[in-house]
């Protein structure tokens, strides 16, 4: 999904001329025939993200596409204010590609980890957030940003992710997709936990369970007529998001529900990474299950909410 | 008493005219940088008041935002808006704020406020500028106390790696930051050294003496390889003996009608 998200700079920089890539301290080689092809467009600037991101505003008021990328962490935490002030405040059309989202990098420790990243960036005005769940479904996104007016932060997931995505759902930033129909439970995902809840409805429909899915890579601007219209039509929810429970997915389709939908609230479970720091390393899927966020979990959560609900 | 010249005393009576209307400004910290600007806006900058996002402008961020009354003043001086709208200052239908904001403004380049943010946006500026081969220049104007944040030595690192000879950053040095003197909160010395350290081709100057910053202004670029630093050296209230070195008068709230007579006086 990285390589996808990097080639796609690449390709769109060969037909966009305002486009630009900016790098911190990544990998060797990142990008390596962008950089031969044109070097006037492709930076690598050290470990400096305040930095960056202002850097990157001033070539957007240039008018300008700046593509930053570098570990999700520190494209969040380190330079939270230049990325609300710098690139928020004056709305530019500014790309951060954030590596490691969730807990991909869980043999680095909880620095590393982007577990709220999806909340803080969601929190500021102005700013879209997109989490697509594979690469098929990254450079069909990637060839939709050139011309979206607005920051946006993309959040990667590990690569080599199990495609899910079909070209015929297309792209449009802030529109969801459903990806699986059934009417007697509904999971709403972002990212590569739509593969995990993929995997739990097939579960469910081997008890004879129907449960739809649906996949919201854009979670801000939230598409809640899309979202609102599937959970009318079921008895249970359970939104699921590898994110911190506090202000991510979950509490964008609770807020969707509370303002336009309030009879619905009750159907909404969340699931998702609770409020603590991780204390231990491994893996993601290790990470996963130590969150409860598995297959199994969800549809535990599924038969629970549909119990809670009444239904059969 | 204060050895300022009509100029720059009428330039002082607008920031005041603008405390009048807002009853709060930080009064210290845009009285030391009233000549640096005079001298960009006056014998500097290329810029069109009436088209204030004219390609060809030069692109002049204050990154100290707080102090925007002295930018507003030269601002307004200049026609990039009417005079009239320095009165209502901070309040509710007014676009002239504490802190300025791009697409607001008509003059101001960027929505600076948080310290440290605007010489990034400066590097990003000059790399555009070069990539689009528009010869405009591009200036930043520090506090003391703002460089503080490390923010603004990661962009002068790499302002000095692209030898950005487009940008030069001017440091309204007036060594007193919101609690007191720099050299107790964070000592900044030496202070050309660091700059210089950093990769810039650099020089200081009297920010009170306008014919020499001109002078340096005219020098620019420095080196024709190298970003430039101007440390100004200025005196923080200038203008106003009250003021003059006192940290409490770094921003000040609730003005009485006292206060601005006291302050109309210094200008007679």
């Amino acid at each position: 999904m990285r390589k996808t998200a990097l080639d796609c700079v690449h390709e769109l920089a060969k037909v966009d001329e305002r486009v630009v890539f900016v790098g911190s301290d990544l990998g060797p080689g990142v990008l390596a025939k962008m950089r031969a092809e044109f070097p006037e467009r492709w930076y690598m600037e050290g470990v400096s993200e305040q930095h960056i991101v202002g850097m990157a505003a001033g070539l957007a008021m240039e008018g300008f596409v700046p593509y930053v990328n570098t570990i999700a962490t520190f494209l969040t935490r380190r330079c939270y204010e230049q990325v609300a002030v710098d690139l928020c405040i004056h709305d530019l059309p500014v790309r951060l590609i954030a590596n490691g989202g969730g807990g991909v990098y869980a043999p680095l420790g909880p620095t590393h980890l982007a577990i709220e990243d999806i909340a803080i960036m969601r929190a500021l005005p102005n700013m879209t957030v997109v989490v697509p769940c594979d690469a098929d479904e990254m450079r069909r996104f990637m060839h939709r940003t050139a011309d979206w007016p607005h920051p946006i932060y993309i959040r990667l997931a590990k690569g080599g992710d199990p495609v899910v995505s079909d070209a015929a759902h297309g792209f449009e930033i802030g529109r969801s997709i459903r990806m699986r129909e059934g009417a007697d439970g509904l999971f709403v995902t972002t990212g590569v936990m739509t593969q995990v809840a993929l995997a739990a409805a097939a579960a469910l429909e081997a008890e004879g369970v129907r449960v739809g899915v649906r996949h919201v890579h854009t979670v801000k601007p939230l598409d809640a007529e899309g979202i609102l219209a599937d959970v009318a039509r079921v008895p249970a929810v359970v939104t699921v998001e590898e994110g911190i429970l506090s202000g991510g997915l979950g509490t964008a389709v609770l807020e969707a529900c509370s303002t336009d939908a309030p009879a619905d609230l009750p159907k909404v479970v969340r699931i998702g990474i609770p409020d603590a720091f991780p204390n231990q390393y491994g893996s993601q899927q290790s990470l996963l299950a130590h969150w409860d966020i598995t297959p199994a979990s969800l549809a535990d959560a599924m038969r629970a909410r549909r119990r809670a609900a009444g239904a059969r | 008493m204060s050895g300022l010249d009509e100029r720059s005393k009428y330039l002082r009576r607008l920031v005041v005219d603008a405390l009048t209307g807002g009853g709060r400004g930080h009064l210290g910290s845009s009285m030391s940088m009233v000549e640096v600007l005079r001298a960009l806006y006056d014998s500097h900058l290329a810029y069109r008041a009436e088209d204030p996002t004219w390609d060809g402008r030069d692109r002049f961020v204050l990154s100290k935002g707080h102090g925007c009354l002295a930018l507003y003043a030269i601002l307004a001086d200049k026609g990039f808006f009417p005079l009239e709208e320095l009165l209502g200052f901070c309040r509710s239908t007014s676009r002239l704020g504490g802190h300025p904001e791009r697409g607001k403004v008509p003059g101001v380049e960027a929505s600076t406020g948080a310290l440290g943010h605007g010489l990034p946006i400066g590097v990003g500026l000059a790399l555009g500028l070069r990539m689009r081969r528009n010869p405009a220049r591009v200036v930043v104007l520090t506090g003391d106390g703002e460089i503080n944040e490390g923010s603004n030595w990661e962009a002068a690192m790499s302002a000095a790696k692209h030898g950005l000879a487009n940008l030069t950053v001017l440091v309204d040095y007036n060594k007193l930051q919101s609690y007191g003197p720099t050299r107790e909160v964070l000592d900044l010395e030496p202070l050309v050294d660091k700059w210089r350290a950093f990769g810039f081709a650099t020089t200081e100057v009297d920010g009170h003496d306008v014919a020499a910053v001109e002078t340096a202004l005219r020098a620019l670029p420095l080196d024709a390889r190298r970003p430039s630093a101007i440390v100004c050296h200025t005196v923080k209230g200038k203008g106003f003996p009250f003021a003059e070195g006192n940290p409490d008068w770094h921003h000040k709230s609730g003005l009485t009608e006292a206060d601005i007579a006291q302050m109309y006086a210094c200008l007679a």
